[in-house]
């Protein structure tokens, strides 16, 4: 029933935003204001009007393939690109991007896919943490703010992708990109800082640059960017689509 | 010389031991603050004058980590990393000073006024490609042409002059 009532939320929610979202548009019949994507000046803070989004074609996606993974690390400064968490089991390790093989056991087909933060609308991360450090921005992106995170791993449990990990070692030579540091919870940040300079994600950048052009990062709100277009002509689908807490992050060929 | 006057004196002797020792036991050495690399300039020494900076770069640092973290705004005015950037300087040996050492710029006055901070349990407490965080065996690290050279050390000069598009 609870879940019923929640789903009817979210429905009502959508129906009033695209009501607004329409009559604020549309300045005289006929007439309709386009938002032209343009990069974000440093001194204004992210915008509701776009939403970060990546598309991920698995049949382009190689098993065993992890430049991006790489990429992320060597952005990041964890993992492979760094010399801390020595001390950290497999498990502990930070784990911003995983490359995830599955196969189905019927047919043997076998797939291989990046996992990571799948930036949801309705993340439920930020639902459970107790000082508000999970937080989504406006433009869509999930983060963490380590400034006020109590290390209580609250969101690491919530989250269906197991996309976020817990740091248990003291670390140094960080990288300028990502600061980080022991008793805090990370994840994925969608290049946070690349985006707000008008750039694109490691891994995107990454995959396209070794030519398996297997990511696609755009403005989901924006109908003419690429992955809009792609999303609408070719579809792409969410993980767990039936918890109802539309990704950010799609995948098409699963 | 009479008991009482004896007495006298050596009060007198004592409380002027005392006066005295605050002159000459436990007077800390002020501070030595490193000076910036760049942009400091003979009028206003920083961002803002060096004055307001003393007493309000807590506050600064404070507006724009909200801002930035929570928001997106980046501007760069009272950025962490542009202070490490300018304000953390290499030592007499060429090596950057960490955060705790008393050549670090932060540290130098925070380890003489007592007042612990956690930003650099996260933040990077030295600048930019200073050093290599890269490991050695990455063929996309920047240094790595120069890291294994032996019987030739790294050095912060070198490094600089590398990352700025120079070669060795």
């Amino acid at each position: 029933m609870k879940k019923n009532e929640s789903y009817t939320d979210q429905a009502r929610r959508q129906f009033i935003s695209k009501v607004v979202a329409g009559a604020g548009l549309a300045v005289a019949p006929g007439v309709v204001l386009h938002q032209v994507a343009q990069a974000k000046p440093a001194d204004q803070p992210a915008s509701n009007k776009v939403r970060w989004g990546i598309l991920i074609n698995t049949n382009k996606c190689a098993t065993g393939c992890t430049d991006c993974v790489s990429a992320c690390q060597e952005e990041h400064a964890w993992g492979a690109a760094s010399e801390n968490e020595a001390h950290s089991s497999k498990l502990q390790k930070a784990q911003w991007i995983r490359k995830v093989k599955v196969t189905d056991k019927q047919t043997g087909y076998v797939m291989s896919l990046p996992m990571m933060c799948q930036h949801c609308k309705n993340p439920p991360c930020v639902d459970v943490c107790p000082t508000g450090a999970s937080m989504k921005r406006a433009d869509g992106i999930v983060l963490v703010d380590r400034h006020i995170c109590i290390g209580c791993r609250y969101c690491m449990l919530a989250c269906p992708y197991k996309a976020r990990s817990f740091i248990h070692e003291e670390l140094h030579d960080q990288s300028v990109n990502a600061p980080r540091g022991m008793g805090t919870v990370e994840a994925c940040n969608m290049c946070v800082k690349r985006v707000d300079n008008d750039g694109i994600p490691a891994c995107v950048e990454a995959c396209n640059q070794a030519e398996h052009n297997a990511m696609l990062f755009g403005d989901l709100k924006d109908p003419n960017s690429d992955i809009s277009i792609e999303l609408k002509q070719h579809g792409g689908e969410q993980i767990r689509e039936d918890l109802g807490l539309d990704t950010g992050v799609r995948y098409q060929g699963i | 010389m009479s008991l009482g006057q004896l007495r006298q004196k050596i009060v007198i002797a004592a409380v002027g031991l005392l006066l005295a020792l605050p002159l000459h036991a436990g007077e800390p050495a002020s501070p030595v603050v490193p000076k910036a690399k760049a942009k400091a300039t003979e009028k206003y020494g920083c961002v803002e004058p060096v004055s307001k900076m003393r007493k309000n770069h807590m506050e600064f640092l404070l507006h724009q980590r909200d801002d930035t973290m929570r928001r997106g705004i980046r501007t760069k005015k009272f950025s962490l990393v542009e202070c490490v950037n300018c304000h953390v300087t290499p030592k007499k040996d060429g090596s950057y000073a960490r955060f705790g050492e008393s050549e670090h710029f932060c540290s130098s006055c925070h380890n003489y006024a007592a007042v612990k901070i956690d930003c650099f349990d996260c933040h990077r407490d030295t600048p930019e490609n200073s050093n290599a965080r890269h490991t050695l065996n990455d063929e996309t690290s920047p240094h790595h042409t120069i890291a294994f050279k032996e019987n030739d050390p790294l050095t912060t000069k070198k490094l600089d002059n590398v990352t700025s598009g120079g070669t060795e």
